[in-house]
C-alpha cells in the first residue's frame, strides 16, 4: 500500500509569513529519474522536476499541465485588467481566509515585490483580510474573501464597490479569477503536504 | 450549448460583454476547459472511474450551494452523474451533501500563532450502504477539502489508501475537488458580474439624473 509520510521533526512555521518556505509532500512524488515524457511535459517549466509538489501532481499530467497554464495566464497576462500585484493581493487574501500558510507566503511576497507595499501586505497576514488599507485595496480583499467562503458571499455589492474603486469589468474578472484560482491551489497545498521553514 | 463548460454554466453567449472579457485571457479560458476535460472526461480515467468522478463532482457542487434548490452548476453535475450511475447513487450523493452542508472555511491550525483563529465545524461521515467504501471515503475527503481544508493531515490520505485508492488516484481526486472549487467560484463570480449593469454605472446614473433635471427644468 502507498506510504504516506509524517514529518515529526519538521521545522514548522509559527504563523503567516512573507519568508520563503519549503513544502514537504505526504503522498509520494514521482521520483525525478522515473518521470515519463508526458509527466515531464506536464511540468511546463523543466526546472520544476526538482520540486516535489510538481512531481507529485505529475501523477495526473494532463490535469497538472492545464492547471499550470490556467495559473500563468491569470497572474501574468498583462493585456488589460488590473495590475499584477492586485491579482497577487486577491490570491493572498483567499489564501489568508482558507488558512494556507504556504500559498499566502508566496503570494504575499509577490504582492509586496510588485507593489513595494510590504508593510500593508504584512498587515493582511498579521490582522487578516479585515485589515483596512485603502478603498481599492479593501474592495479587492473583501471581494476575494467573499468569493472564498462557502457558500459564496460574493454579490452585486462587491461588483459595485470594485467599480467605484476604479476597476473595469476586465479588472473585476482578474480579481475573481485570482481569488478563485487560489481556492484551487490552496486545497492542493493544504491537503497533499505541509510547509517547512528553510 | 457552448462547448466551453464555464460559459455554459455562467450562461455567457458568444459575442457578449463577458465573452469578450474572458477571451482577453485566452490561455486561462482554454485551460480551464482542458482541466474540466482532464478531470471529468479523461481518455484514461485510471482507478478513478468516470462514475466516481461524476459522483464527487455532484457532491462538491451541492456542498457549495446555499440551502435550497440546486444551482445551474449543481444541476449540471447531477445530470452527468444520473446518466452514468447505478440506481440509488444520485439520491445517496444528494443525501450525503444535504447532511454535509456547512459554512466554510473552518478548521484548526498547526501553527502556534494561529491557534486562536481555529473555528470548529463538522467532519463528514458518509453512509457506505449504496456508495461503497471507496466512493464514500472519496466523498469524505472531498468534504474536508471543500469546507475545512486546513484540517487536512497525513491521516486523511491514509484513510483514502486504506479504502483502496492508489497514489495516482489520490492526486486525481485532490485535483478534481480543488479544480471544482475554482470553477464553481469563477462561474458564480461571472454570473454576478453578468447580472450587474455594464461598466461605469455611477457616471451613467449621474448623466441620466442630469438629463432628468434638465427635462424638468
Amino acid at each position: 500500500m502507498t506510504t504516506i509520510a509524517d514529518y515529526p521533526a519538521l521545522r514548522r512555521p509559527e504563523g503567516f509569513t512573507q519568508r520563503s518556505l519549503g513544502w514537504v509532500p505526504w503522498a509520494p512524488p514521482v521520483p525525478e529519474d522515473e518521470l515519463t515524457e508526458a509527466q515531464h511535459d506536464s511540468l511546463v517549466e523543466p526546472g520544476r522536476a526538482t520540486n516535489p509538489y510538481f512531481r507529485l501532481l505529475a501523477r495526473d499530467p494532463e490535469a497538472l499541465r492545464a492547471r499550470t497554464l490556467t495559473d500563468l495566464d491569470i497572474f501574468h497576462n498583462e493585456d488589460g485588467g488590473i495590475p499584477r500585484w492586485e491579482r497577487e493581493l486577491a490570491a493572498a487574501a483567499a489564501s489568508r481566509v482558507n488558512g494556507c500558510v504556504f500559498c499566502a507566503s508566496v503570494h504575499a511576497r509577490a504582492a509586496s515585490r510588485l507593489s513595494g507595499r510590504g508593510d500593508d501586505v504584512q498587515r493582511l497576514l498579521d490582522e487578516g483580510v479585515g485589515a483596512r488599507v485603502d478603498e481599492r485595496w479593501d474592495a479587492i480583499a473583501d471581494a476575494s474573501a467573499a468569493l472564498t467562503v462557502t457558500p459564496s458571499a460574493f454579490g452585486a455589492e462587491h461588483v459595485e464597490r470594485l467599480r467605484a474603486a476604479g476597476l473595469d469589468d476586465a479588472g473585476i474578472l482578474d480579481q475573481i479569477s485570482g481569488a478563485a484560482f487560489f481556492n484551487w491551489a490552496n486545497r492542493l497545498m493544504l491537503s497533499l503536504g505541509e510547509p517547512e521553514v528553510v | 450549448m457552448s462547448h466551453d463548460v464555464i460559459d455554459h454554466l455562467a450562461e455567457i453567449t458568444a459575442g457578449s460583454r463577458l465573452d469578450t472579457i474572458r477571451r482577453a485571457r485566452p490561455d486561462a479560458r482554454e485551460n480551464a476547459q482542458q482541466s474540466f476535460l482532464a478531470l471529468l472526461e479523461p481518455a484514461d480515467p485510471g482507478e478513478l472511474s468516470l462514475g466516481d468522478r461524476y459522483a464527487v463532482a455532484a457532491y462538491v457542487a451541492l456542498l457549495h450551494d446555499a440551502q435550497g434548490a440546486p444551482t445551474r452548476s449543481s444541476a449540471f453535475y447531477l445530470e452527468l452523474l444520473d446518466d452514468a450511475a447505478a440506481p440509488g447513487v444520485t439520491a445517496s450523493v444528494r443525501r450525503a451533501a444535504d447532511a454535509g452542508r456547512a459554512s466554510g472555511p473552518y478548521g484548526g491550525y498547526r501553527e502556534p500563532a494561529l491557534q486562536r483563529e481555529a473555528v470548529a465545524g463538522p467532519v463528514a461521515r458518509v453512509d457506505r450502504s449504496v456508495l461503497g467504501e471507496r466512493l464514500a471515503a472519496a466523498l469524505e475527503h472531498a468534504h474536508l477539502l471543500v469546507l475545512h481544508p486546513r484540517d487536512a493531515r497525513p491521516e486523511a490520505l491514509r484513510a483514502l489508501t486504506a479504502a483502496g485508492w492508489g497514489p495516482d488516484a489520490l492526486v486525481s481526486l485532490s485535483q478534481l475537488v480543488a479544480f471544482l472549487s475554482f470553477q464553481l467560484r469563477l462561474v458564480h463570480g461571472l454570473r454576478v458580474l453578468a447580472a450587474a449593469a455594464p461598466d461605469a454605472p455611477a457616471s451613467a446614473a449621474l448623466a441620466s439624473a442630469t438629463a432628468l433635471e434638465e427635462a424638468r427644468a
